[in-house]
């Protein structure tokens, strides 16, 4: 302090301090052009998608419910009957991958989750944990690449088809997304009061009572968002799933048959549409349903954390 | 037996009716790792009466109470030496099951937890792990445990709703009732009015009050008034050692140990 002031009108009332009100509008302008920036990315984003998504069925007239329906994806450069832009074995193989990942990562994660909270929190914490942090450090086109050389092979030899196929696609997501799961279900497990934990052993119960009846029950809300996260991280994922799922127009009739997904095909055919035709309207469109499902994801995730009762 | 032969370290004041035993401490040490949080205490605890443990922070208490029904097997580090002797077995034997010990031994913590479920299914709960599935017989014991709790005449109306509606004080209430429902001997109270208004304190003392006649009760109190309000011994704990234990009017207004005196007239703690 370089001067004592000496009445409480002196020290407390507002002073017009040039110098420091500078700074403070310095500091305030970064950090609001920084909260515009995201925010505009985030709109033009999507004004950019909604626009050149819409303009297939505004512009182009291909008509919106066939494109959801359709089962024939065809641009027609190869002949045949003509263009004809039916994305459901997209959207379909999308979706499947998704799911039955989720079903493999789901009990995996949240039964890791379990282990390194309850069970074995002492070595748990020091060994899972690295080696989740690990998993999500991986690039995707790692997890692609040991899929193609390892997975594939190895699905053709012992299960069946050409090994390119929503079984390979479904185990490499799994492993893709097990880590945002299981981190995202510990933190919720371990954010519980650990009352909760202490009442219940109180009340005579076993560990997996407890961990059943009291824990799980509790935390629901947060494990499913863990999930939700995960299948929004399996929905998006392109690259690995392109290099095993085999990449075909069909809709799959089984885990062993090859498929496609609206990431997948995006990636294939963007290099090969002149900007502004109709395939790649078509293109932007399966873009757009990408957008949308991500906005419903987050909207889920929303949801169910609005209902979380401990915080 | 040695045990038998050791002489009570304390003797009770007053010719006073020599009541029922419900749990001797015989030399009982506690440790967490190397270090001793309680140092050979002995004493025993009467039947149908409250006996208050008092001290300030990190003096011992808590642990102790907490090694009576186990619940320091979830600490790691922790084990304990000696004897409480409960009946005819030894509780810190390792050939405890403490999962039905846990049963006869209740015990209510410091912060209301009341699990994310209905009113109902909060005292059904551990029930249901005791395989008590009638309809009836739950509704029953619902009653009866909410009754002795005396939170029936608030949530009558509302069994159903969730358990985390309730006031602080009615959470706490419902999870003594959670606890009478599995029918134990001894309760076990850790502060349980600490986190409370004077109000919904007053009716977990009056409840206390009325418990006792069922029930023995421990409690780890904070408050010396709520200590000589409710209870019928009181026993000083400092720095991990029992320092005093005897009739709560007679440590109140004249304790034999010059630091019992001190810290219940506040000089610290």
């Amino acid at each position: 302090m370089a001067k004592e002031f000496s009445t409480a009108s002196e020290r407390l009332l507002k002073k017009s301090n040039r110098a420091a009100l500078k700074m403070e509008m310095r500091g305030k302008s970064i950090v609001l052009i920084s909260a515009i920036l995201i925010i505009a990315a985030t709109i033009s984003i999507t004004i950019f998608l909604g626009t050149k998504g819409l303009q297939s069925f505004l512009v182009n007239g291909i008509n919106a419910v066939e494109f959801l329906t359709g089962t024939v994806w065809d641009m027609g450069k190869d002949g045949g009957n003509g263009p004809s832009y039916g994305a459901l074995p997209f959207i379909f193989g999308s979706f499947a991958v998704t799911f039955l990942s989720a079903l493999i990562a789901a009990p995996l994660g949240i039964g890791g989750a379990i282990f390194m909270t309850e069970i074995a929190p002492s070595w748990g914490r020091k060994i899972l944990q690295p080696v989740i942090e690990l998993l999500v450090g991986i690039p995707s086109v790692v997890y692609g690449f040991i899929g193609l050389t390892v997975l594939v092979p190895f699905v053709r030899n012992h299960v069946g088809g050409q090994g390119f196929s929503l079984l390979s696609g479904m185990i490499v997501l799994s492993v893709m997304i097990l880590p945002t799961v299981t981190s995202i279900a510990t933190d919720t497990l371990r954010s519980l009061p650990g009352g909760l934990r202490e009442s219940s052993y109180a009340l005579g119960a076993t560990r997996w009572q407890t961990i059943y009846r009291v824990l799980v029950p509790a935390a629901l809300p947060g494990l499913l968002t863990a999930i939700v996260l995960g299948m929004a991280r399996a929905f998006g994922e392109a690259l690995a799933v392109q290099m095993v799922i085999g990449n075909t127009k069909e809709l799959p009739s089984s885990l062993l048959d090859s498929a496609g997904t609206l990431t997948t095909i995006i990636t294939l055919n963007m290099g090969h549409t002149t900007y502004g035709s109709v395939e790649n309207n078509a293109l932007w469109s399966l873009a757009l349903i990408l957008l949308i499902m991500s906005f419903i994801f987050i909207l889920i995730i929303r949801y169910l954390s609005s209902r979380r009762q401990y915080r | 037996m040695l045990l038998t032969k050791m002489k009570p370290e304390f003797e009770i004041s007053e010719a006073h009716e020599r009541k029922e035993t419900a749990l001797d401490v015989k030399q009982l040490n506690i440790y967490y790792g190397n270090h001793r949080a309680v140092k050979d205490i002995s004493f025993t605890i009467e039947k149908n009466a409250v006996t208050a443990l008092i001290g300030p922070s990190g003096c011992g208490k808590s642990t102790f109470l907490r090694s009576i029904n186990r619940m320091n097997d979830l600490i790691p580090g922790a084990r304990s030496e000696g004897i409480i002797l409960y009946e005819d077995v030894n509780l810190i034997e390792d050939n405890i099951n403490v999962v039905a010990l846990r049963k006869e031994i209740g015990m209510v913590f410091q912060r209301p937890n009341p699990f994310a479920k209905s009113i109902y299914n909060n005292i059904t709960h551990a029930l249901k792990f005791y395989g008590i599935r009638s309809k009836k017989k739950l509704d029953q014991i619902v009653e009866e445990s909410l009754r002795k709790a005396a939170l029936w005449e608030e949530v009558k109306d509302r069994l159903h709703d969730s358990a985390l509606s309730l006031s602080g004080g009615q959470q706490q209430r419902l999870c003594i009732a959670r606890t009478l429902a599995v029918n134990p001997k001894i309760l076990l109270l850790d502060e349980p009015a600490s986190a409370l208004d004077p109000i919904s304190t007053a009716k977990i003392e009056e409840l206390i009050m009325e418990l006792k006649k069922e029930y023995t009760i421990i409690i780890v109190t904070h408050s010396m008034q709520q200590a000589s309000r409710i209870s019928d011994k009181t026993a000083f704990f400092l720095s991990g050692e029992l320092v005093e234990f005897d009739q709560t009017d007679k440590i109140f207004t004249n304790p034999s140990n010059q630091k019992t005196e001190e810290y219940i007239s506040g000089r610290f703690g």
